[in-house]
């Protein structure tokens, strides 16, 4: 028997954490759409608030709708365990706090979702924890970054805007030789296109609103525990090696092995900083992640297909994506991302912020707005936008330019989707040369 | 907490309290490759309910040093020496399987120091099939993989964790990675070669309770008839929709269950 034996991807994606549910036999997972559940009798109570039994207190601790998306997402990972938060930035948050307090630090990639960046520059120092931003192509800058306060080394598997490709494997080796752990944000991969555990990573945080869901109608986070780093060895992490006065100084690490930090950041994070998530956001992320492996081929299919075709034009100076020649990480990308390096990417058009704005209005197809993973394609043109308080200069120590354009490709067929790229191309040329008269 | 048993280090999970002897005691036995880890959550209730609770970590696992011990019969000793550590007369056992055959035998060899005992996930003779045994002495991760798969029922094979967010495969898979060298086949080999049960169990004369996973693929419900037969008291449980792996897929039945002899 081996690692084949066990359920592949596509029967957890859909199995992982369900049972039919033993009240009705409903097949498909119930909204357990309740605050609180019911004790059979105050002994029954008191082992559940001393955990000595398994289950359900209060929906912000837990609940049986949720716990099934964190199984599910826990068994796609391979991991130990998960948790359902209110977001993605939820998710980031609960695995900071459970891991550290003021006068930590982190060592974080430079090149991030705009809302993890505020939150390391800006937020965590007011609370006393620092970061520090390295180059996420350069293993040794993690290495040269890390100080003896440092507790944790955080990068996304393709890094925003540009699409680095995180070398998680190198990544790892250095963090786990300064005893520490690598977290990474694996939203826009998931886990059909690449596994980080098995690459060395200890816990991934994902958005569920993109591509888990796909459906783009919900807010969620999950935050997901390898079980396989030895806090103990470590010796950094006493939220977790030494006694919890606010658990009647439970030890997490004795009590609960390799799914302490999971543990500890059930029960005190999600306890005290309450960002959990709704039965109902669950439901529906679990609708989509059944389908996660059918559509996560189609939206790399199709960006492949108009990667090719932005290529072919006259219009486009350069198309970002690693899979192309000339991207510096295209043989990392080989190496890691076999299946594809997924469906957001951006490209860079000739003539400027007026080419980019005419190009965004001209679309029919895609929609502009600011979200990725949707089935349906998205667009936003960052110089205008998230970005737009950004000068020139400041645009390109950014990676972006005046006419750069973000896509996220959805599930349409690739014949409109081309289609309506080229009506925009078209706006997009008149507009620059219309900026040029 | 740490204690010294035969010159080695010796880990006991107690709930963080003191050992009371005055008090009654229940030492739990891990099974193969696990550790105390697999007790929490019981070790937490029957401290609160005025217990002292003694999980231990056999030696060469989790937390405690030496070599694994070779024998059932070893092990045996070494929980009463482990009694004898803490002043404990006498003490209830609840074994999961290898540690379920610990318990067998201490109650037979060693009946005036054991009050009642528990055998979770149990059989005897416990056989292992070579495939385990030869790659566990290789040290080759798919020991692991079988016992995981093998260990839960099928319908746990996908999952439905009553304790919220645990993946309890990859859990259970985390803790065999976690085991040292050669440590999980030491285990197996001293489950394959006990071949005194049945009669030790005809010695048995504390309450015993008999606490199986219907749809359990390593230690079957239809090869305990022989035990059955031996432990004529014994109170049996057959838990539906749980496999090997109790602690983990049914551990409210387990909780109560346990209370019978408890």
């Amino acid at each position: 028997m081996a690692a084949s034996d066990y359920p592949g991807l596509d029967t957890l994606a859909l199995h992982a954490g369900a049972q039919p549910d033993p009240a009705t036999g409903a097949r498909a997972t119930p909204i357990y759409q309740t605050a609180s559940f019911c004790f059979p009798d105050s002994d029954h109570a008191a082992s559940l608030f001393n955990i000595e039994r398994a289950g359900h207190v209060y929906s912000r601790l837990s609940n049986p709708t949720n716990a099934v998306l964190e199984e599910r997402i826990a068994a796609l990972e391979g991991g130990v365990g998960a948790i359902a938060t209110a977001s993605g930035q939820a998710a980031l948050h609960l695995a900071i706090i459970t891991l550290m307090g003021a006068g930590s630090h982190i060592v974080a990639s430079a090149a991030l979702y705009g809302g993890s960046h505020n939150l390391f520059a800006y937020t965590l120092p007011r609370f006393g924890i620092e970061t520090t931003f390295v180059d996420p192509r350069d293993p040794q800058a993690f290495a040269s970054a890390i100080q003896d306060n440092t507790r944790l080394i955080f990068g996304e598997t393709l890094g925003n805007p540009g699409l680095d490709v995180l070398n998680i494997p190198a990544i790892a080796d250095v963090a786990h030789q300064a005893g520490l752990p690598l977290m990474v944000d694996s939203t826009f991969t998931t886990p059909y296109l690449i596994k980080p555990f098995e690459l060395g990573a200890d816990i991934i945080q994902h958005s569920a609103t993109k591509f888990l869901s796909g459906h783009g109608i919900v807010i969620g986070g999950l935050l997901v525990d390898s079980g396989h780093f030895d806090w103990e060895a470590s010796g950094k992490f006493p939220t977790l090696t030494e006694p919890y006065e606010g658990f009647h100084n439970l030890i997490f690490t004795e009590e609960f092995g390799p799914t302490a930090f999971i543990q500890r950041a059930r029960k005190e994070g999600l306890r005290d900083f309450g960002a959990c998530m709704a039965p109902t956001s669950a439901f529906h992320i679990l609708q989509g992640i059944e389908t996660l492996s059918v559509r996560m081929n189609r939206h790399v299919d199709n960006t492949r297909e108009i990667v090719d075709f932005l290529m072919a034009q006259p219009q486009v100076d350069r198309v970002g994506y690693p899979e192309l020649d000339g991207h510096p990480d295209q043989s990392l990308a080989a190496t890691l991302l076999p299946k594809g390096c997924g469906a957001v990417f951006s490209f860079d058009l000739s003539g400027g912020r007026p080419a980019g704005i005419a190009f965004v209005d001209a679309l029919n197809v895609f929609s502009h707005l600011a979200n990725i993973g949707d089935a349906k394609s998205l667009v936003i043109h960052p110089a205008s936008t998230t970005h737009h308080r950004m000068d020139a200069e400041a645009l390109a120590a950014g990676g972006i330019g005046e006419g750069t354009i973000r896509l996220s490709i959805g599930l349409e067929d690739a014949k409109d989707l081309i289609a309506d790229l080229k009506q925009g191309l078209r706006a997009a040329g008149k507009a620059a040369g219309g900026s040029r008269s | 907490m740490m204690i010294t048993v035969n010159e080695h280090d010796v880990y006991c999970y107690t709930n963080s309290r003191e050992i009371d002897p005055a008090k009654p005691s229940i030492v739990f036995i891990h099974g193969s490759g696990m550790d105390h880890c697999v007790w929490t959550l019981a070790s937490r209730h029957f401290a609160r309910h005025g217990n002292n609770v003694i999980s231990v970590d056999l030696p060469g696992h989790g937390r405690s040093g030496g070599a694994p011990l070779a024998t059932i019969e070893t092990m045996a000793d070494w929980v009463i020496t482990v009694l004898d550590t803490f002043n404990i007369e006498q003490a209830a056992l609840v074994g999961h399987s290898l540690g379920s055959l610990i318990a067998l035998e201490s109650a037979a060899a060693h009946a005036s120091r054991i009050r009642a005992i528990a055998l979770v996930g149990t059989t005897s003779p416990m056989p292992v099939s070579d495939a385990i045994l030869d790659a566990a002495k290789a040290n080759d991760h798919s020991a692991f993989d079988m016992l995981t798969q093998w260990g839960f029922s099928k319908r746990h094979q996908f999952g439905g964790n009553r304790s919220s967010g645990i993946w309890m495969i990859g859990n259970t898979l985390r803790l065999y990675e976690q085991s040292g060298p050669d440590v999980l086949f030491h285990d197996m080999r001293a489950c394959n070669d006990y071949q005194s049960g049945i009669e030790q169990a005809s010695r048995v004369t504390c309450p015993t309770l008999l606490l199986l996973g219907a749809e359990d693929r390593l230690t079957p419900v239809r090869s305990t008839q022989g035990l059955q037969s031996a432990l004529t008291s014994a109170k049996v449980e057959v838990l539906p929709g749980a496999g090997h792996t109790i602690m983990v897929e049914a551990p409210n039945a387990m909780l109560d269950a346990l209370h019978q002899v408890l």
